[in-house]
């Protein structure tokens, strides 16, 4: 913030700032007409019967009765579920342990990182393609662990309806933790010299301090790695289209997808709305609580 | 492996010079350790391993490219080719089949190229001109504005799809380019402005009050004062909005006809369509073109990629 607020009240402010409030229109379109008019459109269509078309019939909570009886929104749900809660505790971990190994003054770091970071700028067609064939029974890693003599070996995700999402995540991660781990690093160097040495003086193990001293103040950085790796779960959808287009059956069904297929190829709006209603809930549960601690009671966080 | 060798020598060299610092000096920093420790070699050895997990698709994709389809149907993914073939490229580029088309992503290239640029360029010209009013030109309710924005970029793009194809059809350009581009200048929109509104507010306010009191206004500062100081910046959101809106999916496949689908559609229409025979090796090289403008702006522009994720990320 500039800090540029003392002119605010002079009485030819709105002739003054012309230019600025011309240059804003495209904002206050985008932030009104479509983020805070479309998601209000949507859900009050989430309570109407429209199928073809948007018709303004209400219904009630006709379309979240059916939504809630469909079994290939439970699976979704549930995928979503396990999904997110591996990614969260694989990525957050995973991505905590390689920042803390590269912030051992470490020689080649810039090579690690971009060798880390590569994935994350790959789209998720390409990251789904390439563990689809990764994982491919007939070619993939399960057919080269065979042709070595182990020939019970079996390791196809893709194919088994009941590990299909670990398949994804295997995906996911490979993508994700990268960006992770570069946020943590960032966290990590924040962190002041002198704690170290006063830990190594007061002669405290170094997994220790991690643990017990560290993790703790990095708590900003982990909230908003959180909050993104959060709301980042919630939005999949290319990854399954890419990897297993759902399946095999529904098995890979996630919600991102149940609302596509119901908006633009079932031709089942309400269906799609009152979903894509759920997934707005579902951010929003993420979301408030963490605005609330990062900007409530106008306070600063610690 | 050869890093590891490499490390050890040069550490050697440097021990000496180290303990020379530390009578001239006294003892600073940390206490300078063997080479080959147990201690390294435990992180090493972990982030060498970890290093080849992270590296071992993009090899297999590649290899998996240069073969032939009976080599693949015989041999591992793992072995390198026994030879070499760029066959499947040019097929993947020029002939590559999705549905009754057969011209290749070629095709999906230049669609793609043809919304990533203005997109990127529309995109950071409005976003930044917008930073620059809400750092420098506060008005009444632009905070609000602002916060409805940034609020927005977390409400999942599902929730707003449905309601963008009615304006878009009411305007007349639902599945066009057009259209397109417009989807990602405002679901760009968010971060951009984030970014540029924090730069501009972090610039020294004195030069923007000086050129206020030598009498320039809105445009002039900005294209003479602002524009020249925030170069960085700039290539910033343009590795941002090239690497995002290139590895679109869901925008390009609500948004627009087959005819203008982007690479990453086309690709995947491609990959996983149902007709014919699987040919594995197009599919490779097929997926590392699509990933190849990405990939090329990620290398090149190094740090600044991190600095513009750690930015963008909250686009999840």
């Amino acid at each position: 913030m500039a800090g540029y607020s003392e002119g605010s009240g002079r009485p030819n402010q709105w002739l003054r700032n012309l230019n600025a409030k011309i240059a804003s229109v495209p904002m206050i379109l985008t932030a009104v007409v479509i983020f805070l008019g479309g998601t209000i459109w949507t859900v009050v269509y989430s309570f109407t019967n429209s199928k073809l078309l948007p018709r303004l019939s209400f219904v009630g909570l006709d379309q979240y009765e059916r939504l809630w009886d469909a079994p290939r929104w439970l699976v979704s749900v549930q995928n979503l579920a396990i999904y997110g809660i591996f990614s969260l505790i694989f990525s957050l971990v995973i991505g905590f342990v390689l920042a803390a190994l590269m912030d051992q003054k470490i020689r080649f770091e810039n090579t690690f990182r971009t060798i880390m970071l590569y994935p994350f700028a790959l789209s998720f067609i390409v990251t789904g393609l390439v563990w689809q064939w990764l994982l491919n029974p007939e070619f993939g890693i399960q057919s080269v662990v065979r042709s070595l003599g182990w020939e019970s070996f079996t390791f196809d995700p893709l194919y088994n309806s009941d590990i299909v999402i670990y398949g994804i995540l295997i995906a996911a991660l490979w993508q994700g933790t990268g960006l992770v781990m570069c946020l943590m690093l960032a966290g990590l160097r924040g962190i002041d010299e002198d704690i170290w040495k006063a830990a190594r003086v007061d002669g405290i193990p170094m997994w220790k301090t991690y643990l017990f001293v560290v993790i703790p103040m990095m708590r900003g950085v982990f909230i908003t790695t959180l909050v993104i790796i959060a709301s980042g779960i919630v939005k999949v959808y290319d990854l399954v289209v890419a990897q297993t287009s759902g399946g095999p059956g529904i098995a890979s069904e996630v919600p991102a997808k149940y609302v596509y297929d119901y908006m633009f190829q079932a031709q089942n709006l309400g269906q799609g709305f009152a979903a894509s209603t759920m997934m707005l809930i579902t951010v929003a549960i993420i979301i408030v609580p963490w605005a609330y601690l990062e900007f409530g009671g106008g306070r600063k966080r610690v | 492996m050869s890093d590891i060798v490499a490390f050890n020598s040069v550490a050697e060299e440097a021990a000496p010079k180290a303990q020379v610092d530390r009578v001239v000096a006294g003892p600073r920093g940390r206490k300078p350790r063997r080479a080959l420790s147990s201690r390294n070699i435990v992180i090493y050895g972990t982030l060498i391993v970890v290093a080849l997990y992270y590296l071992l698709p993009l090899y297999v994709m590649v290899m998996t490219s240069l073969k032939g389809m009976p080599e693949i149907r015989l041999g591992n993914i793992f072995a390198p080719p026994l030879e070499i073939t760029f066959e499947p490229w040019v097929k993947a580029w020029a002939s590559a089949c999705t549905g009754l088309n057969c011209d290749g992503l070629s095709r999906g290239f230049w669609n793609s190229v043809r919304i990533t640029v203005p997109s990127t360029i529309v995109s950071i010209a409005i976003a930044s001109v917008n930073g620059y009013a809400l750092a420098n030109w506060r008005f009444k309710g632009a905070e609000l504005f602002f916060t409805i924005l940034i609020v927005g970029a977390f409400i999942p793009y599902q929730v707003m799809i449905y309601p963008i194809v009615i304006v878009l059809r009411e305007m007349g350009i639902y599945g066009t380019l057009t259209g397109l581009i417009i989807v990602h200048t405002i679901f760009g929109m968010p971060i951009l402005t984030l970014l540029f509104r924090n730069y501009f507010a972090g610039l020294p306010e004195e030069l923007f009050k000086a050129a206020r009191v030598d009498g320039a206004g809105f445009w002039t500062i900005y294209f003479k004062i602002m524009l020249p100081m925030s170069l960085p910046i700039f290539v910033v959101a343009m590795i941002l909005q090239v690497t995002g809106i290139w590895n679109d999916f869901l925008f390009g496949v609500v948004f627009t006809r087959p005819e203008y689908y982007p690479m990453t559609v086309q690709l995947n229409n491609i990959v996983n369509s149902v007709q014919g025979v699987k040919e594995y090796n197009v599919n490779m090289a097929a997926t590392i073109l699509t990933g190849a403008v990405p990939l090329f702006v990620y290398f090149v522009s190094g740090r600044l990629f991190v600095r513009g994720i750690a930015a963008g990320a909250v686009k999840g």
